[in-house]
């Protein structure tokens, strides 16, 4: 019985796993992919040890493929993440993930002059360095760093 | 240029800026010109600039159109709670062009995208004033009777001056030598000469105003006291960065001073009488510049 529940936790059969996101970022990864309103069956696990991160988290999700758009948005907060795409138990293909040219919606401008900030505007920034992570508004024009990375919702 | 809004002066390439500025010299040579008459413009100030306005409703006017709108929110339906999408939808279903100035940065390009009719951004908080880069290049032009090979010197706030900063953007089109002087605090801002160095486009940086021989262009600004950390560095270089008409002996005869007005005391007034002064002949240009964005947005030129 007992070995029967762990299986269940830990494996799926159909779905993706998706790894090495910082133990920091599980929740906004969650946010993100929309996890907390879809009626899949989801695990995650927090704080675990990871010689890379430090403390990761890892999230599985049942049933679920992620399209490139969607999975993407996460490499603002989760950049090393690994995917596995799991296909009857097996390890069916392995994908990192990228950071886009354009965010749309998502991460709030720092700027609190922005109108962005000030009305109800779907956000839109360019992505002007995809190493360290530099946002350019398309509104204020202003430039949003890793360290000013502020999810809407999240 | 037809049915475009114009948000920042990065909208325009260097042919549609060469050609805006050849209508503005039209504009100036015949101001009569009313080929706007059957035309409605909206001035849509949310918050007060009465010398901007006074130039955009004068070149509507000299253009035959009619204008429509308000001089500060107070009077408009945003003090009722209207949001800026809503009160633009609205104007732009009685307009056929909206001249906006409005206090939060970016709202010019979030009103083009929710617009029917081109926006000219008279000035979206701290961000763009691109009518004002545009009316500098023109005095720049008319002065030196060409944009190319310049040595432009820009003094004083170089790191919050919006309008330096579009200056900049602009004449990058034209193979110029700048000279930045500033205090260290108001330096001009890294990404700025980074992308000067990325161009090979030269630039020199002095704290001191001492040396302004090799001028074409002495585009001065405001130092400002609340853009400084510490006071009593501003009381150390308060005076630095004030122009004398003595200062102005060596320097060559093409020689054009440009301010974006107003002045408070970066000028001395000493200077005003010296035919290199320029900052008030800069300011009716204003006029022509913005009749020629006008009539080439709604296509008549
Ligand atoms: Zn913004």
């Amino acid at each position: 019985m007992s070995t029967q529940k762990q299986l269940q936790v830990s494996a799926i059969e159909n779905g993706t796993v998706i790894d090495h996101i910082p133990a920091g970022s599980l929740f906004a990864v969650i946010s993100i992919l929309g996890l907390d309103k879809i009626p899949n069956q989801i695990t995650f696990g927090a704080n675990l040890e990871s010689g890379k991160l430090g403390k990761k988290a890892i999230i599985k999700v049942a049933d679920k493929f992620f399209e490139n758009d969607e999975i993407n948005k996460i490499s603002l907060v989760a950049p090393h993440a690994k995917l596995n795409i799991i296909r009857n138990y097996e390890v069916a293909e392995k994908k990192d993930v990228e950071v886009p040219d354009e965010i749309i919606g998502i991460v709030k401008c720092f700027n609190p002059k922005c109108i962005t900030n000030n009305e109800t505007v779907v956000t839109r920034f360019r992505v002007e360095d995809k190493k360290n992570i530099a946002l350019k508004c398309r509104y204020c024009e202003k430039i949003t760093t890793r360290q000013e990375i502020l999810m809407i919702n999240g | 240029m037809k049915n475009r809004s114009l948000v920042s002066i990065n909208d325009y390439s260097k042919e549609e800026i060469l050609r805006l500025l050849d209508v503005a010299a039209e504009f100036e040579e015949n101001t009569v010109q009313p080929v706007l008459t059957d035309k409605v413009i909206a001035s849509l100030f949310f918050e007060p600039s009465t010398r901007t306005r006074l130039s955009f409703e004068t070149a509507i006017n000299r253009l035959g159109a009619r204008v429509i709108g308000f001089s500060d929110s107070s009077s408009s339906s945003t003090t009722k709670g209207e949001t800026l999408k809503d009160t633009v939808i609205m104007v732009s279903n009685y307009a056929d062009l909206i001249v906006m100035r409005h206090p939060l940065e970016g709202s010019a390009r979030y009103a083009s995208e929710q617009s029917s009719v081109p926006i000219v951004n008279a000035g979206d908080g701290a961000n763009q004033h691109p009518t004002q880069t545009l009316l500098d290049l023109y005095s720049i032009k008319k002065t030196q009777g060409t944009l190319e090979n310049l040595n432009i010197f820009m003094v004083g706030d170089l790191k919050y001056g919006r309008t330096v900063h579009s200056l900049l953007m602009a004449m990058t089109h034209f193979n110029p030598t700048f000279y930045f002087i500033a205090p260290d605090e108001l330096r001009m801002p890294k990404e700025y000469r980074q992308l000067l160095e990325k161009m090979n486009i030269p630039y020199y940086e002095k704290t001191e105003m001492d040396n302004l021989n090799e001028a074409d262009i002495l585009y001065m600004t405001r130092v400002q006291k609340e853009r400084f950390s510490d006071l009593m560095e501003y009381e150390r270089v308060k005076n630095a960065y004030i122009l004398q008409n003595s200062m102005l002996n060596n320097t060559r005869n093409n020689l054009r001073i440009l301010h974006p007005l107003p002045r408070v005391n970066e000028i001395h007034t000493d200077v005003d009488a010296n035919p290199k002064a320029y900052y008030f002949t800069q300011a009716e240009n204003g006029v022509y510049v913005r009749m020629a964005i006008i009539a080439m947005i709604l296509g008549i030129k």
